[in-house]
């Protein structure tokens, strides 16, 4: 038996610990996707990729159908058309394997106000099968690189809106995801919380090589190298580089080509019968 | 091979990621009890307003003739402590439910339901969690009620054990399976006017089935057939060290079937959660 093998250490972390793919594998896969509420289609054949270590912006206003597109994701939600991946595992098919290898920070916030930081942190690690003694050197590991670490006892409610979101991004990654999602995870937030919390998730893909799907209305958290989804009214306007987006639409900025994209969309939607 | 790979089960789990995530489900349940302190001393004092005041009003009014699984005349008292340790099991199952609905609209659902281990495991935990808080209740309830001469056999204290689970098990999963239905934590006042109260009163937990068919014969078919009135008497004969089958196969007939029933509403592809995005999302 390996040091890896023992209980204590080991077979929790290895079930946890990512296997290795092939590189071309996306992060995330979504082919094919629509989803209606009754007779309300909220997503129309939604069709992009996102790379592994790579950041992905998903900019679309209030009612494009981010929520509900990382519902689907997230498996809240069950696929009614089309088939979503994480790392080539069908969410559908094997929604454990698929699970695993994903974080998430939803739009609202998910913790648990009435308990503390540190036990928001282990509920999340039990909820993953990781050991007691294991989470609690994990949980130790990603307070102090938020900088929480000692507001462990704390109880979440104390918090201030920007320490809950990096809680909730740190609470995300505790299971070693390598594909992250993080719906307006700046909402409500100020100025510099909402730099903070950006710089951060840009640095986890950097130095972490994570995945990161970022749902946002906002046009300055966009950077040029980033990769871009327009979603608008349920439907993919635009997907590439930002650049190549921007060029395409004729605009000069992320802003302009937004505007020409959904403007154009609005238009012909309005004209459809 | 290793002992990990030997003990991985077909979702890539190991027994050892199952027990954690009980561990944490159960944990996380007793110390949001615990937190809860109202919470425990209301479960408390709801059943012992009953014995205290009600029971003692009623005993010369409601006589016990002897029947099993008693072999002698029995006090008022003595005769309805089942039926509230089911009662408080009962309010036990519902408010879980109701802590269901409350995190569904917090969100705290959500850190739940996107867990890699299977959801039906997740839900189960989630019940036995809620068990788990309830017979903390049920033997708080039975240490205060001793010095009220609730006297049973001592070996009963263990041998009511098992039946506590099974109806905490199928309350729980009763409540649960409510819990799918209701949108908004608002409609939750419905559940105590057409669950809680109908399954407490048209049960065999205040008065004796028999007394009830004297009175009305249809309302004593409506008691026969409730789950609830299937669980008083489990627990009652399992408090005297005996065993009554036909309740014990109604109580674990309907534990299974309201949590299949759960875990089918709980379902992305089915159930409660594919009907539309929370407030406020898109």
């Amino acid at each position: 038996m390996t040091a890896a093998d023992t209980p204590a250490a080991g077979h929790i972390s290895q079930d946890l610990h990512p296997r290795h793919e092939p590189a071309e594998v996306p992060a995330l896969s979504i082919d094919g996707v629509s989803h209606s509420y009754g007779a309300r289609r909220a997503l129309v054949d939604i069709n992009f990729a996102v790379a592994p270590a790579g950041f992905t912006a998903l900019l679309g206003l209030n009612g494009a159908g981010k929520s509900t597109l990382f519902s689907l994701v997230t498996r809240l939600f069950g696929i009614q058309a089309g088939r979503i991946s994480i790392f080539g595992h069908d969410i559908g098919i094997a929604p454990g394997e698929a699970l695993r290898l994903l974080g998430v920070v939803f739009q609202p916030r998910t913790l648990d106000l009435d308990l503390s930081v540190r036990q928001n942190l282990l509920y999340h690690a039990a909820l993953h099968g990781i050991v007691r003694r294991e989470a609690s050197l994990r949980s130790h590991e990603v307070l102090t690189r938020i900088g929480l670490d000692d507001r462990a006892g704390s109880k979440v409610r104390d918090l201030s809106g920007g320490q809950m979101r990096r809680l909730e991004i740190a609470r995300a990654l505790l299971h070693r995801p390598r594909l992250l999602l993080l719906d307006e995870a700046t909402v409500g937030l100020d100025v510099k919380a909402r730099a903070d919390i950006l710089n951060h998730v840009r640095q986890l893909v950097a130095d972490q090589g994570i995945g990161v799907l970022w749902a946002t209305h906002l046009f300055d958290e966009i950077t040029p190298s980033d990769d871009l989804v327009v979603l608008h009214q349920g439907r993919v306007l635009a997907h590439g580089q930002v650049a190549r987006v921007i060029t395409d639409a004729g605009a000069h900025d992320v802003n302009s080509a937004f505007m020409r994209l959904t403007g154009a969309a609005t238009e012909s939607g309005s004209r459809a019968p | 091979m290793s002992s990990a790979t030997v003990e991985r089960n077909r979702s890539g789990f190991s027994f050892a990621a199952y027990v954690t995530c009980l561990n944490g489900i159960v944990w996380r349940e007793a110390l949001r009890f615990l937190h809860q302190r109202e919470r425990f001393v209301s479960a408390l004092v709801r059943p012992l307003v009953w014995l205290f005041i009600f029971a003692a009003g009623f005993r010369q009014v409601l006589g016990i003739s002897i029947i099993p699984p008693y072999e002698t005349y029995i006090l008022y008292e003595v005769y309805i402590a089942p039926g509230l340790m089911a009662m408080i099991q009962l309010f036990n199952g519902m408010q879980s439910s109701l802590s269901m609905v409350y995190d569904r609209e917090m969100g705290n659902m959500r850190t739940l339901l996107v867990s890699p281990l299977p959801r039906w495991y997740l839900l189960f935990c989630k019940l036995l969690a809620g068990t788990a808080v309830s017979l903390l209740q049920v033997y708080a309830f039975l240490a205060i009620a001793w010095f009220w001469d609730i006297a049973p056999p001592p070996i009963g204290y263990l041998t009511v054990l098992p039946a506590l689970i099974l109806s905490g098990l199928m309350l729980g999963a009763l409540g649960m399976l409510i819990s799918s239905g209701i949108k908004q934590l608002e409609n939750f006042a419905g559940v105590m006017n057409f669950v809680i109260f109908p399954m407490f009163f048209a049960s065999s937990a205040l008065y004796p089935l028999w007394r009830v068919q004297e009175s009305s014969p249809m309302l004593y078919y409506v008691c026969l057939f409730n789950p609830f009135t299937h669980a008083v008497e489990l627990i009652r004969f399992a408090l005297y060290g005996q065993a009554n089958w036909i309740s014990l196969a109604v109580v674990g007939g309907c534990a299974a079937a309201f949590m299949i029933g759960a875990i089918y509403a709980y379902d992305p592809s089915r159930g409660l959660i594919r009907r539309g995005p929370a407030g406020g999302e898109t």
